[in-house]
């Protein structure tokens, strides 16, 4: 846990020298606690107090970067168990499980799709982050070379399932250089397990039943000298599995060490796919750093990593887009010109329609202060006034000869005013929602 | 090792609410169904147990809606010619609870009048035994000339009226008090003018146990982390031992989802956003429970697939209560 100022005051000399470079030690106790300011800057702290001032520093959660030959996984280092009381940093990377039993063609194919896999969602390009190798086959040999094979196609972040380390040693042969994720160890062979980890650079992921067992192996595990570790609370039902979750994450906070680690969920759920997507959907609301499925579908993948996108969002800041007037498919003098707010999803549903349908519009962007359309109308930060103002700024007069302007559907009331805020503009009403402008386009404005 | 697994215990906990009465009760309804109650977070069984799982509502529209995505149109067929008949195929798919929705179009296209609404109500309650949410279609005063006359005509049902709103709550209230019923309170997602409508409704007299709110939300991909955050907010408000926010929640992600592009829009989209059907009621599912797991007590939903899948999402979390 995080020291305050005065607990980080008691532990330095007092004696207000100013080496550090400021008036006092509570001065420069504060701009530690406030992360403002590096210990080092005092020449006379104790090793005692560096020693326990560095434990505070330690994030309650290890943050465990997982690294392919193209491509990183981080998870760890949050804060908080509730997103509106900071933000929760780093998004749980999505894994898609193959089988070493399965058909060569079968992960071939899985591979190749979901690595080259990439969907836009406002802008930003959602991707899924590696693979989960499972050595089903209990054979080295083929782990080795079903692992040798997704490396032909894929440079990103692995994890290798197995329980028996000399299995899953031929699987980490071929990957040399790398961090991937070895799931993992339980009580009956953590030893070699750990030293597998050790010897491989790999991060080690810990199964375990329970809260106790899950602690007392990270404990023993960690006196071996290997420190990325992942948890694995490995039970079977939605409930047992939010719960350990929950208890693991409020224990780390607390800053109880032995499970101050990123957990994993297997969502992969015998073939019932609306029972694997809201596990997973859980697992990303509720604490996992990394989610593994096995399906492979593009109409599962999307939502997820959307969802993975909404919880992972800061929730001060709401995503927005710069107030401009923006062109789409290179408009001219007789384009319409399309008005809606700065809200990146409200600017982006509109763009991506227009876009799509290959027509040409002016998008006069309006500073909303990155709120939907209908939010910023009742928040009193989209009307006529604002319109007509972001008219005059973007100089959107000298674009076109036919002024022809468009309003949101939801905001047909402001149609009024704004025709005496811009006399010279024909004011029009678009339809409510963007999936319907193009018809509107076509039909109305031509 | 053994370790000290921290349990919180809060002052507060959430109103029981019932909706619906049988027979003996007053009503008509064969069922009911009892919300809240909770003293943990969601699914906390190491502290508390959960009283009463979270249920599923599914959304009957008064007349056959003109704007619902084609996917919805397949999976109900002629079905929603009638809401009599919609209704009863929710029951027998096992929805929990009929949300019965009116637009502003009665029979025939004409405007919704009283008449209709109560004929439409009383055919919905012959068909089925469940009990009902009856919602007007939003605008306060077409929504007073037709909860009034429904709230007169099922004296007893316990069902549940809404939106209040701020603007128009004072006439649903006074109906639902004067017929036994109860009411659902509406607010765009904020703490305190959740609050504040509860204050409002409370103080006309109306007992905490006949309040049901909808927090509001939005749809996965467009807003749901606004909702998300208010109801985890909400809920801790609650069981900190804040009164006005204890009521139980219900949300809409059938309504939020099947309006987006996502679930709409079968042509002409990327194909990196996969098959339509199995992403709408992936869109509506994966929603749904995100919701679930901030703190719904009721979630309405539309599609018959979703509600299967949902179904089997909340009986495993509340699973350890039975075992
Ligand atoms: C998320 C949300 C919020 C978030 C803000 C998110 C944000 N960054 O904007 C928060 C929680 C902060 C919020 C706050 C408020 N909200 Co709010 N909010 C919503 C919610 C749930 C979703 C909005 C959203 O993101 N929509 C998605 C975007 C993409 O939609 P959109 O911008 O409208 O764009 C669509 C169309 O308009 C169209 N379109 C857009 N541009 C254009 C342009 C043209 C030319 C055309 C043709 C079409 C078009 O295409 C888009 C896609 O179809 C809605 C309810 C709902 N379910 O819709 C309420 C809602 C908008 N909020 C509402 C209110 C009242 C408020 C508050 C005023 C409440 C309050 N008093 O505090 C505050 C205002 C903020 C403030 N005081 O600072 C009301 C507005 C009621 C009304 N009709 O006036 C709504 C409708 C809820 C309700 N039913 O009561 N809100
Ligand atoms: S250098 Fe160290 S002892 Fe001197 S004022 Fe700064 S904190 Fe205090």
């Amino acid at each position: 846990m995080a020291l305050s100022g005065i607990q980080i005051y008691k532990m330095l000399p007092q004696t207000n020298c100013k080496e550090c470079g400021f008036a006092t030690c509570l001065a420069f106790a504060m701009k530690l606690a406030a992360k403002q300011a590096e210990l080092d800057g005092c020449p006379y702290v104790t090793e005692e107090s560096k020693a326990a001032l560095a434990e505070s520093a330690t994030p309650p959660i290890r943050l465990v970067t997982l690294k392919g030959k193209a491509g990183e996984a981080k998870a760890g280092n949050e804060v908080v168990l509730f997103r509106h009381e900071k933000t929760f940093y780093n998004r749980p990377g999505v894994f898609i499980r193959v089988l070493d039993t399965e058909d060569d063609e079968v992960i071939e194919n899985k591979v190749r799709t979901g690595s080259s896999y990439s969907v836009d969602y406002v802008g930003m390009e959602l991707r899924i982050d590696g693979f989960a190798v499972e050595a089903a086959s209990g054979d080295r040999t083929r782990l080795a070379t079903v692992v040798e094979a997704l490396r032909a196609s894929t440079g990103l972040p692995l994890i290798l399932v197995g329980s028996d380390p000399a299995v899953l040693s031929g699987g980490l042969d071929k990957l040399e250089g790398e961090a991937p994720l070895i799931m993992g160890a339980d009580t009956s062979n953590w030893e070699a397990m750990a030293d597998l980890a050790a010897g491989r650079g790999a991060a080690l992921g810990i199964r375990g039943g329970s809260i106790e067992e899950l602690a007392q192996l990270s404990e023993k595990i960690k006196e071996k000298g290997v420190e990325d570790l992942v948890l694995y609370p490995a039970v079977d039902s939605m409930s047992a599995s939010l719960a350990l979750n929950t208890q693991i994450r409020r224990l780390a906070l607390k800053n109880f060490r032995p499970l101050g680690y990123p957990t994993i969920a297997f969502a992969a759920a015998s073939g019932d796919q609306g029972r694997e997507s809201l596990m997973a959907a859980q697992a990303i609301c509720k604490y996992a750093g990394f989610v593994v499925i096995d399906t492979f579908a593009p109409e599962l993948i999307y939502p997820l990593l959307v969802l993975r996108e909404n919880i992972f969002t800061d929730p001060q800041k709401p995503i927005q887009v710069l107030p401009a007037l923006y062109e789409i498919n290179s408009p001219g003098r007789s384009d319409p010109v399309l008005v809606t707010t700065n809200f990146s999803i409200t600017y982006f549903s509109v763009a991506n329609e227009v876009e799509g349908a290959g027509l040409p519009a002016w998008l006069l962007v309006t500073d909303a202060e990155g709120m939907s359309v209908l939010t910023a109308w009742a928040a009193g930060k989209f009307d006529a006034e604002s319109i007509a103002k972001a008219v005059k700024q973007f100089g959107v007069a000298d674009k076109v000869d036919q002024k022809w302007i468009v309003l949101p559907g939801h905001t047909a009331v402001l149609s009024g005013e704004l025709e005496e805020e811009l006399p010279d503009w024909v004011i029009k009403v678009g339809p409510r929602e963007a999936v319907d402008l193009p018809g509107y386009m076509r039909q109305v404005l031509n | 090792m053994p370790v000290e697994i921290p349990k919180d215990s809060w002052p507060g906990s959430v109103n029981t609410v019932t909706l619906g009465a049988t027979g003996d009760q007053g009503g008509s309804r064969t069922s009911t169904v009892t919300i809240g109650g909770e003293q943990s977070l969601p699914f906390m069984h190491f502290e508390n147990p959960t009283p009463h799982r979270p249920v599923i509502a599914m959304e009957v529209a008064a007349a056959r809606p003109a704007d619902w995505s084609a996917v919805l149109l397949e999976a109900w067929g002629s079905t929603l010619d009638d809401p009599a008949v919609w209704a009863r195929a929710c029951e027998d798919a096992g929805a929990d609870l009929i949300v019965l929705q009116f637009g502003l179009k009665g029979s025939d296209d004409g405007p919704v009048s009283a008449e209709f609404a109560v004929e439409v109500v009383k055919e919905v309650m012959d068909s089925t035994g469940l009990p009902l949410v009856v919602l007007g279609p939003g605008q306060a005063e077409i929504d007073n000339s037709i909860l009034v006359p429904i709230a007169d005509a099922t004296k007893g049902e316990r069902i549940v009226l809404g939106l209040c709103e701020e603007g128009n709550y004072r006439t649903i209230v006074a109906a639902a008090m004067a017929n036994d019923h109860l009411v659902l309170g509406k607010t765009p997602m904020d703490v305190n003018l959740a609050k504040q409508l509860n204050i409002l409704m409370t103080d006309m007299g109306l007992p905490l146990d006949r309040i049901v709110m909808d927090p509001t939300t939005g749809a996965l991909g467009y807003g749901i982390e606004y909702g998300y955050s208010v109801m985890e907010r909400l809920r801790l408000a609650a069981l900190q031992g804040d009164a006005m926010t204890q009521l139980p929640m219900l949300v809409t992600p059938g309504v939020e989802t099947w309006k987006t592009k996502e679930s709409k829009v079968g042509a002409g989209i990327p194909d990196e956003w996969g098959e339509w059907a199995e992403r709408g009621v992936n869109w509506e599912t994966l929603t749904a429970v995100a919701l679930i797991e901030a703190g719904a007590d009721v979630v309405v939903l539309r599609h018959p697939q979703s509600l299967v899948r949902v179904r089997a999402a909340i009986a495993e979390l509340t699973a350890s209560e039975t075992a």
